[in-house]
């Protein structure tokens, strides 16, 4: 990742680690509520949470639980009925509503990119609203290609329908990131996607936010999906009650209710299991016992699980990256990662 | 009618050999010479004059047909009306049209009236295109466009009407081809355009040359017009390019 100058006149409140981004906000909904004219029942009764600057909040639910209606609230795509959303400290409602969408990158599952501009042009949407001169436009369109691992040189005069499905998303997402928001929207931005090409999307969303450190809201239905990206989960149910805001090893090990543990699922344990891995894990040492095989120490304790189970349930020896010998995996080692939970050591917002 | 063209035939001048007079006087049914010789004279000011009323026309019949096309695009209410008034305009039988008008008061045997029909049959082609090409851009992006703060305006030019153009110029095309046809219907008001020496070239029954002539000239400006809205579509809608495998 390239550093430049970019943004060096931009204030922000911390910057991340490459120098592309100058912040990001904190976003609190207060009391949220929405009404839609001839409905008795609201579609957001009352929605309070606060999802702390540079953190990814996902909201997640089933269909009807308001989880898309709740983000377009945020940048008023949707108008509020009630209560407020404080960005920053500052009231959405304050703000020119265009001015305070190019504030705030916005992804969408069908990306929407526009058919009719080039890929750099699109990256150039927001930064060119704003005024910004050619130079810094053009010199932010190479960074933000670079940020996603696409070579400019290749991809910069390419139109849309030039590229991959998964190349357009990426670039939905650096257009969204473009002009350095401090709070970053993502409605099913991988829904459309194969199953594989998701898996990658992800983990390159995961890199990128570490680099970025934005404030992310991030819509999915799917679970599986949060549990991976979110350092927060927002899960609604059915009339945008929200029924669980937590970190994800905290709704996995101490499900609100009953509907917060059908929709995490009954595999709730293992999909804990997922978001450990070997090297968090005390590791009965080997005293001579002759082990199946060897998984690595970065292994997630899930696939490790599997390994053992796939081994008969026979130890394995965990290896680190440099040979280094760190214990056995076994079943009563592997098990004591849920048990240890205990009562809560996260606490819920 | 009076018509300077017909009276008393094109004035031959004598280039000394007579024979080059033969096809004239076989009544061939296509003179080269006589071709050549009312060229300067005849065909080329009144292409001239049948490029200007098809401009006219298109232009503005294609300003009209974008301003309701917009209303309607913004007001769906304003669509019905819109359609019953252009397709209403459409039905109307063109050499009445024309006719109609030589015998309304104030409206003189000018250019400005011949335009009045012409403008008319566009609206119904030029509106609907533009209408669909309008609604045709794809509703992610036009969220994707209103989520990063465009406003109304910069919606619509930087991303509606150019997403439009290729049904627009496809609208364009047609109305563009079916008025240079149309336009020679104009002569029978102001006596002007390729109308004018085919109107004339009718009132002669056995010398023929002057309405091939004039009927080949209006099928080539409508080719070439056609061609013209290609190249402008392909220039300024790279994007819309298929993909080469």
């Amino acid at each position: 990742m390239i550093v430049s100058g970019v943004d060096s006149e931009s204030k922000g409140a911390t910057r991340g680690e490459g120098g592309v981004t100058s912040g990001a906000l904190e976003l609190e909904f207060r009391g949220v509520e929405k009404r839609y004219p001839g409905r008795r029942e609201a579609a957001i009764p009352g929605l309070s949470l606060t999802v702390p600057a540079g953190e990814v909040c996902v909201l997640v639910g089933p269909s009807g639980s308001g989880k898309t209606t709740a983000m377009r609230l945020i940048n008023r795509m949707i108008p509020l009925t009630g209560g407020d959303i404080l960005l920053g400290g500052r009231s959405v409602l304050e703000r020119d509503p265009t001015e305070l969408r190019r504030e705030i990158g916005y992804v969408i599952q069908q990306v929407g990119l526009f058919p009719h501009h080039t890929v750099q042009d699109n990256i150039a949407t927001v930064p060119r609203l704003l005024g910004w001169s050619r130079e810094r436009i053009e010199a932010r369109v190479r960074e933000m290609l670079e940020l996603i691992s696409l070579d400019p040189a290749e991809v910069a005069g390419r139109y849309p329908h030039q590229l991959s499905g998964g190349q357009r998303q990426r670039i939905g997402v650096a257009r969204a990131l473009a002009a350095d928001p401090p709070l970053l929207l993502m409605d099913e931005p991988f829904g459309a996607i194969d199953p594989i090409n998701r898996a990658s999307l992800q983990e390159g969303f995961l890199a990128l936010q570490r680099q970025v450190r934005k404030t992310v809201v991030f819509v999915t239905h799917d679970i599986d999906e949060a549990i991976k990206l979110g350092d927060r989960i927002a899960i609604l149910r059915e009339g945008g009650v929200l029924a669980q805001y937590a970190p994800p090893a905290e709704i996995l090990d101490h499900p609100a209710d009953d509907f917060v543990a059908e929709f995490v699922g009954a595999d709730r344990a293992l999909k804990r299991l997922g978001l450990a891995t070997l090297a968090e894990l005390e590791l009965p040492p080997l005293n001579g016992d002759h082990p199946a095989g060897d998984v690595p120490v970065t292994m997630n304790v899930r696939d490790a699980l599997a390994a053992v189970l796939a081994a008969g349930g026979r130890p394995l020896r965990v290896v680190g990256t440099d040979g280094a010998v760190h214990g056995l995996a076994t079943l009563e080692a592997i098990g004591a990662v849920l048990r240890d939970e205990g009562p809560a050591t996260v606490t819920s917002a | 009618m009076n018509l300077p063209f017909a009276a008393g035939g094109p004035v031959i001048p004598n280039f000394g050999s007579a024979h080059q007079y033969s096809c004239e006087r076989a009544n061939g049914l296509f003179c080269w010479g006589w071709f050549r010789q009312n060229w300067a004279g005849t065909l080329w000011p009144a292409l001239r004059q049948h490029v200007i009323l098809v401009l006219i026309a298109v232009v503005a019949g294609f300003l009209i047909s974008l301003g309701l096309a917009l209303l309607a695009h913004r007001y769906r209410r304003v669509e019905q009306p819109a359609i019953v008034f252009t397709s209403f305009l459409y039905t109307i039988p063109a050499l009445a049209f024309f006719e109609l008008l030589l015998g309304v008061p104030g409206l003189g045997l000018n250019r400005p009236t011949a335009e009045i029909p012409l403008v008319s049959y566009t609206l119904l082609i030029l509106f609907r295109n533009n209408l669909t090409g309008l609604r045709s851009v794809p509703v992610d992006v036009l969220d994707a466009a209103r989520g990063m703060g465009m406003s109304r305006r910069q919606l619509l030019w930087r991303v509606e009407l150019p997403l439009a153009l290729p049904a627009i110029i496809a609208g364009l095309r047609i109305a563009t081809v079916s008025t240079v046809a149309l336009a020679t219907l104009a002569a029978l008001i102001d006596n002007e355009g390729l109308g004018a020496p085919i109107l004339s070239a009718i009132n002669d029954s056995y010398f023929k040359t002057e309405l091939i002539a004039a009927g080949g000239l209006a099928v080539l400006l409508a080719v070439g017009a056609d061609g013209l809205l290609v190249a402008a579509q392909r220039l300024l809608t790279p994007w819309a390019r298929r993909r080469v495998a």
